[in-house]
């Protein structure tokens, strides 16, 4: 039998919430659960070491608490009496441990081996990210836009001088003048409002 | 009327050119301009902060007191001149007095400088825009360190969201000394900034006035899509009576009245001469009485309005960081203790605390419990831009559907900046026109172009390492002080130099009614007395303590004593 401390050298703390997890799927933690984690625990070792000699003997566990966490050790199949050392157990429980907590339902966090950092899965990486893409839509549409606006401005200058152009040629002999001005540049003109003789309603702007 | 007559028009025949003003196409679009130019994202990260530090509704009596007597007035006396003399800012002031031509120029500079860093800030939001399109969101997590078996140190240190904001958004560096390098992706948002811009401010107000029927409303659906969706949110409540609750003894200190006169000098944009610009493109009969009492309200109520979702979301905030502080400790507790998992309970948290800490009491001080008080996590609102891309950004990621609210959220925030940054370069384009300085063959199009291009290489600055710094000196320092000075001298001028009865002879003449006694009133004494206050209180606040800005240090070493 072999006797150990909790706080050992070898031993590694084990602490599960399953109600946490699982909320009301939650199942009860018994003596059968307590075995499938030296089970899997075994397989885990038999796995890293690749010798089948581990069996559900060689996990022992201790302290049980109702939080629920305990103790472990893993003993030497060839030699009962020595312990597997700590690190050599962390890279097993390392390697195996998504089957661990697959077999209890649970993930790193609710699943916890105390002093082994889990090994957290890198966000996915697109090739080209995300932001640049929307960066290029916008700076797809502000880029026609201004060259839209800029060509649309140039053509209706031009259209505008022609017009100006072609009327003044062909009306130049009949143009009325008036006080120096070309009756012509008013039409369709405001102007300045004359305040002496502006009517009430166009006082305020009309909407 | 059609878009082609607000251009100007040129008559060769005559040998000389008659080129007319141009004009906006209907009252609706010059309303809908100076509004937005008033409603910016001071509305949104400004004033709710200010009602919030300064005793909730007890803040708004200093606020509306501000308003009527110094707000409204000055607003006022800006719209009706830029109509009356029909220049921007450099030739009304000119027009006056040649003597008052520097206010028309300080005008035209400060729009220039806060146009720089403004923009910039919306390059940041174009920036979270980007990314607000991936799931989950960027500032949720923090990213792995090297061997992937922690997070990076700087972010475990802080939180996910501070992280992304000076880490990955400004790479900041430790201090303004320290310049580090242009941060190639801020540029580009600030490219694609200053194109949305130039889009919109490509022909002056014919094209700007078509933009802001979108940039001037939108926002208001959005906060009352927010204000719908927050009022829903677990915590609401709690932060809206923070928010709201009056301490009224709190207008016993001088500082509050001090900044709701700022905060209202500052929110109605005032002194640019963006305002003077907007309303000289008006026809001379046009009510602009009526329309400073509009803005001036309708800016107000905005701001109000716009604190109510802000702080039901930040209400939500504070709630979950108080239950994620809350679960923290149960958890420490039932590792600790071997407790069955989940028996405590945030509602029997205190009495187990209370029962183990008869029993266990040195063990529970072991622990190092967080104290959790959700009083705390409310103190913790900010303003500027750690409100926005900080505070708010966290909100959001608690919030189910996070992509929709914060691409809501961050176009809203576009969308109040854009049509303030209208205001921003008309103060600067409109004057230049006036001064004749743009040659004749040069089109609008190219002008505006060369003022955005220019602008985009001087905001080059902010995209430095240190460009965070640069900004909120320019923010401090370019965005306050000088606007009061200006302001101080535009009312003195218009009231003594042009003289307040011929000012009023205009009025009379553009509106049909002569200024009455409250305007007569404000202009002449309670005005420039206001200013004047503001001014030296100002002063003698900021003498009093040493300049100083906020900087991110990551190697700052935090000694207990």
């Amino acid at each position: 039998m072999v006797t150990y401390e909790t706080d050992g050298q070898d031993a590694y703390k084990v602490r599960l919430s399953i109600k946490t997890a699982l909320g009301a799927n939650a199942y009860e933690w018994n003596e059968s659960e307590q075995f499938l984690f030296r089970a899997t625990l075994a397989f885990a070792m038999r796995k890293y070491t690749g010798q089948e000699t581990f069996n559900v003997s060689s996990v022992i566990v201790c302290d049980e608490t109702p939080r629920v966490s305990f103790w472990f050790v893993v003993t030497n199949p060839n030699n009962t009496a020595t312990l597997i050392p700590k690190n050599a157990v962390e890279e097993a429980v390392r390697l195996s441990r998504n089957r661990i907590n697959s077999a209890f339902l649970l993930s790193d966090k609710t699943l916890q081996f105390l002093g082994i950092p889990p090994t957290l899965a890198p966000p996915s990486q697109p090739s080209l990210p995300v932001w640049l893409i929307v960066f290029g839509v916008v700076m797809g549409i502000v880029t026609t836009g201004i060259l839209a606006l800029i060509i649309i401005g140039f053509i209706q200058r031009k259209k505008k001088e022609k017009t100006i152009e072609d009327e003044d040629e062909e009306e130049k002999q009949e143009r009325i003048m008036e006080n120096g001005i070309s009756c012509e540049t008013l039409e369709g003109k405001d102007g300045v409002n004359n305040g002496a003789y502006s009517h009430d309603e166009d006082r305020l702007t009309q909407l | 009327m059609m878009a082609e007559e607000n251009t100007g028009v040129s008559v060769p025949e005559l040998g000389k050119t008659v080129e007319e003003r141009p004009k906006w196409d209907n009252k609706v679009q010059y309303l809908l301009t100076c509004i937005g130019f008033a409603v910016g994202l001071g509305n949104v990260w400004r004033f709710p902060y200010l009602c919030q530090t300064y005793g909730g509704g007890a803040f708004l009596i200093p606020y509306f007191i501000a308003l009527i007597f110094e707000g409204i007035p000055l607003l006022h006396m800006e719209l009706a001149i830029g109509q009356r003399l029909r220049q921007g800012s450099i030739g009304v002031w000119n027009s006056i007095s040649p003597f008052l031509g520097g206010v028309g120029i300080g005008s035209l500079i400060v729009s220039f400088l806060v146009a720089l860093f403004y923009n910039t800030i919306l390059a940041w939001v174009l920036w979270y825009f980007f990314h607000s399109f991936q799931d989950p969101l960027p500032w949720r997590d923090c990213p792995l360190n090297q061997n992937k078996t922690g997070y990076i140190e700087e972010c475990a240190k802080s939180t996910p969201v501070n992280y992304f904001w000076y880490r990955e958004t400004l790479n900041v560096t430790p201090n303004i000394t320290d310049s580090g390098d242009v941060q190639w992706w801020v540029v580009i948002c600030l490219a694609s900034a200053w194109g949305i811009v130039y889009i919109c401010f490509i022909r002056g107000i014919e094209t700007i006035g078509k933009a802001v029927y979108i940039t001037a409303t939108f926002p208001y659906l959005v906060l009352t899509i927010f204000l719908i969706r927050a009022l829903t949110l677990p915590g609401a409540t709690e932060g809206l009576v923070y928010l709201f609750t009056p301490k009224v003894q709190v207008l016993k200190d001088p500082k509050v009245w001090l900044d709701a006169a700022t905060q209202i000098f500052f929110s109605l944009s005032l002194a640019f001469g963006g305002l003077i610009a907007f309303s000289s493109y008006n026809p001379q009969k046009n009510d602009c009485e009526r329309d400073a009492v509009i803005v001036g309200m309708i800016n107000s109520a905005t701001s109000i309005y716009a604190s109510i979702p802000i702080f039901a979301i930040l209400g939500f905030k504070a709630t979950s960081n108080y239950n994620d502080c809350l679960d923290g400790n149960i958890l420490s507790i039932t590792n600790a203790f071997n407790i069955g998992d989940q028996n405590v309970t945030r509602e029997n948290y205190d009495s187990w605390l209370k029962h183990l800490n008869t029993t266990h009491s040195q063990e529970i001080e072991d622990l190092h419990l967080k104290h959790c008080s959700i009083q705390e996590f409310l103190d913790q609102s900010a303003s500027g831009t750690g409100l926005a891309f900080v505070v708010f950004t966290e909100a959001v990621i608690k919030m189910p559907g996070s992509q929709v609210w914060a691409v809501l959220f961050f176009v809203m925030l576009f969308s109040l900046g854009l049509s303030s940054m209208f205001g921003n370069l008309e103060g600067i384009l409109t004057p230049l026109l006036d001064l004749h300085v743009v040659p004749k063959w040069l089109p609008k199009e190219a002008f505006t172009g060369l003022i955005c291009l220019i602008s985009f290489f001087f905001a080059l600055i902010f995209t430095m390492g240190s460009g965070n710094y640069w900004l909120e000196i320019f923010n401090s320092y370019v965005g306050s002080l000088p606007l009061l000075i200006i302001a101080f001298f535009e009312i003195i001028g218009v009231v003594y130099i042009y003289g307040i009865g011929r000012f009023s002879d205009d009025i009379e003449w553009m509106t049909g009614r002569r200024p009455n006694l409250y305007w007569q009133v404000t202009w002449r004494v309670i005005s420039p007395g206001m200013l004047l206050i503001v001014f030296l209180a100002y002063i003698t606040v900021q003498v009093q303590q040493p300049a100083t800005y906020e900087a991110w240090n990551p190697n700052y070493v935090c000694i207990l004593l």
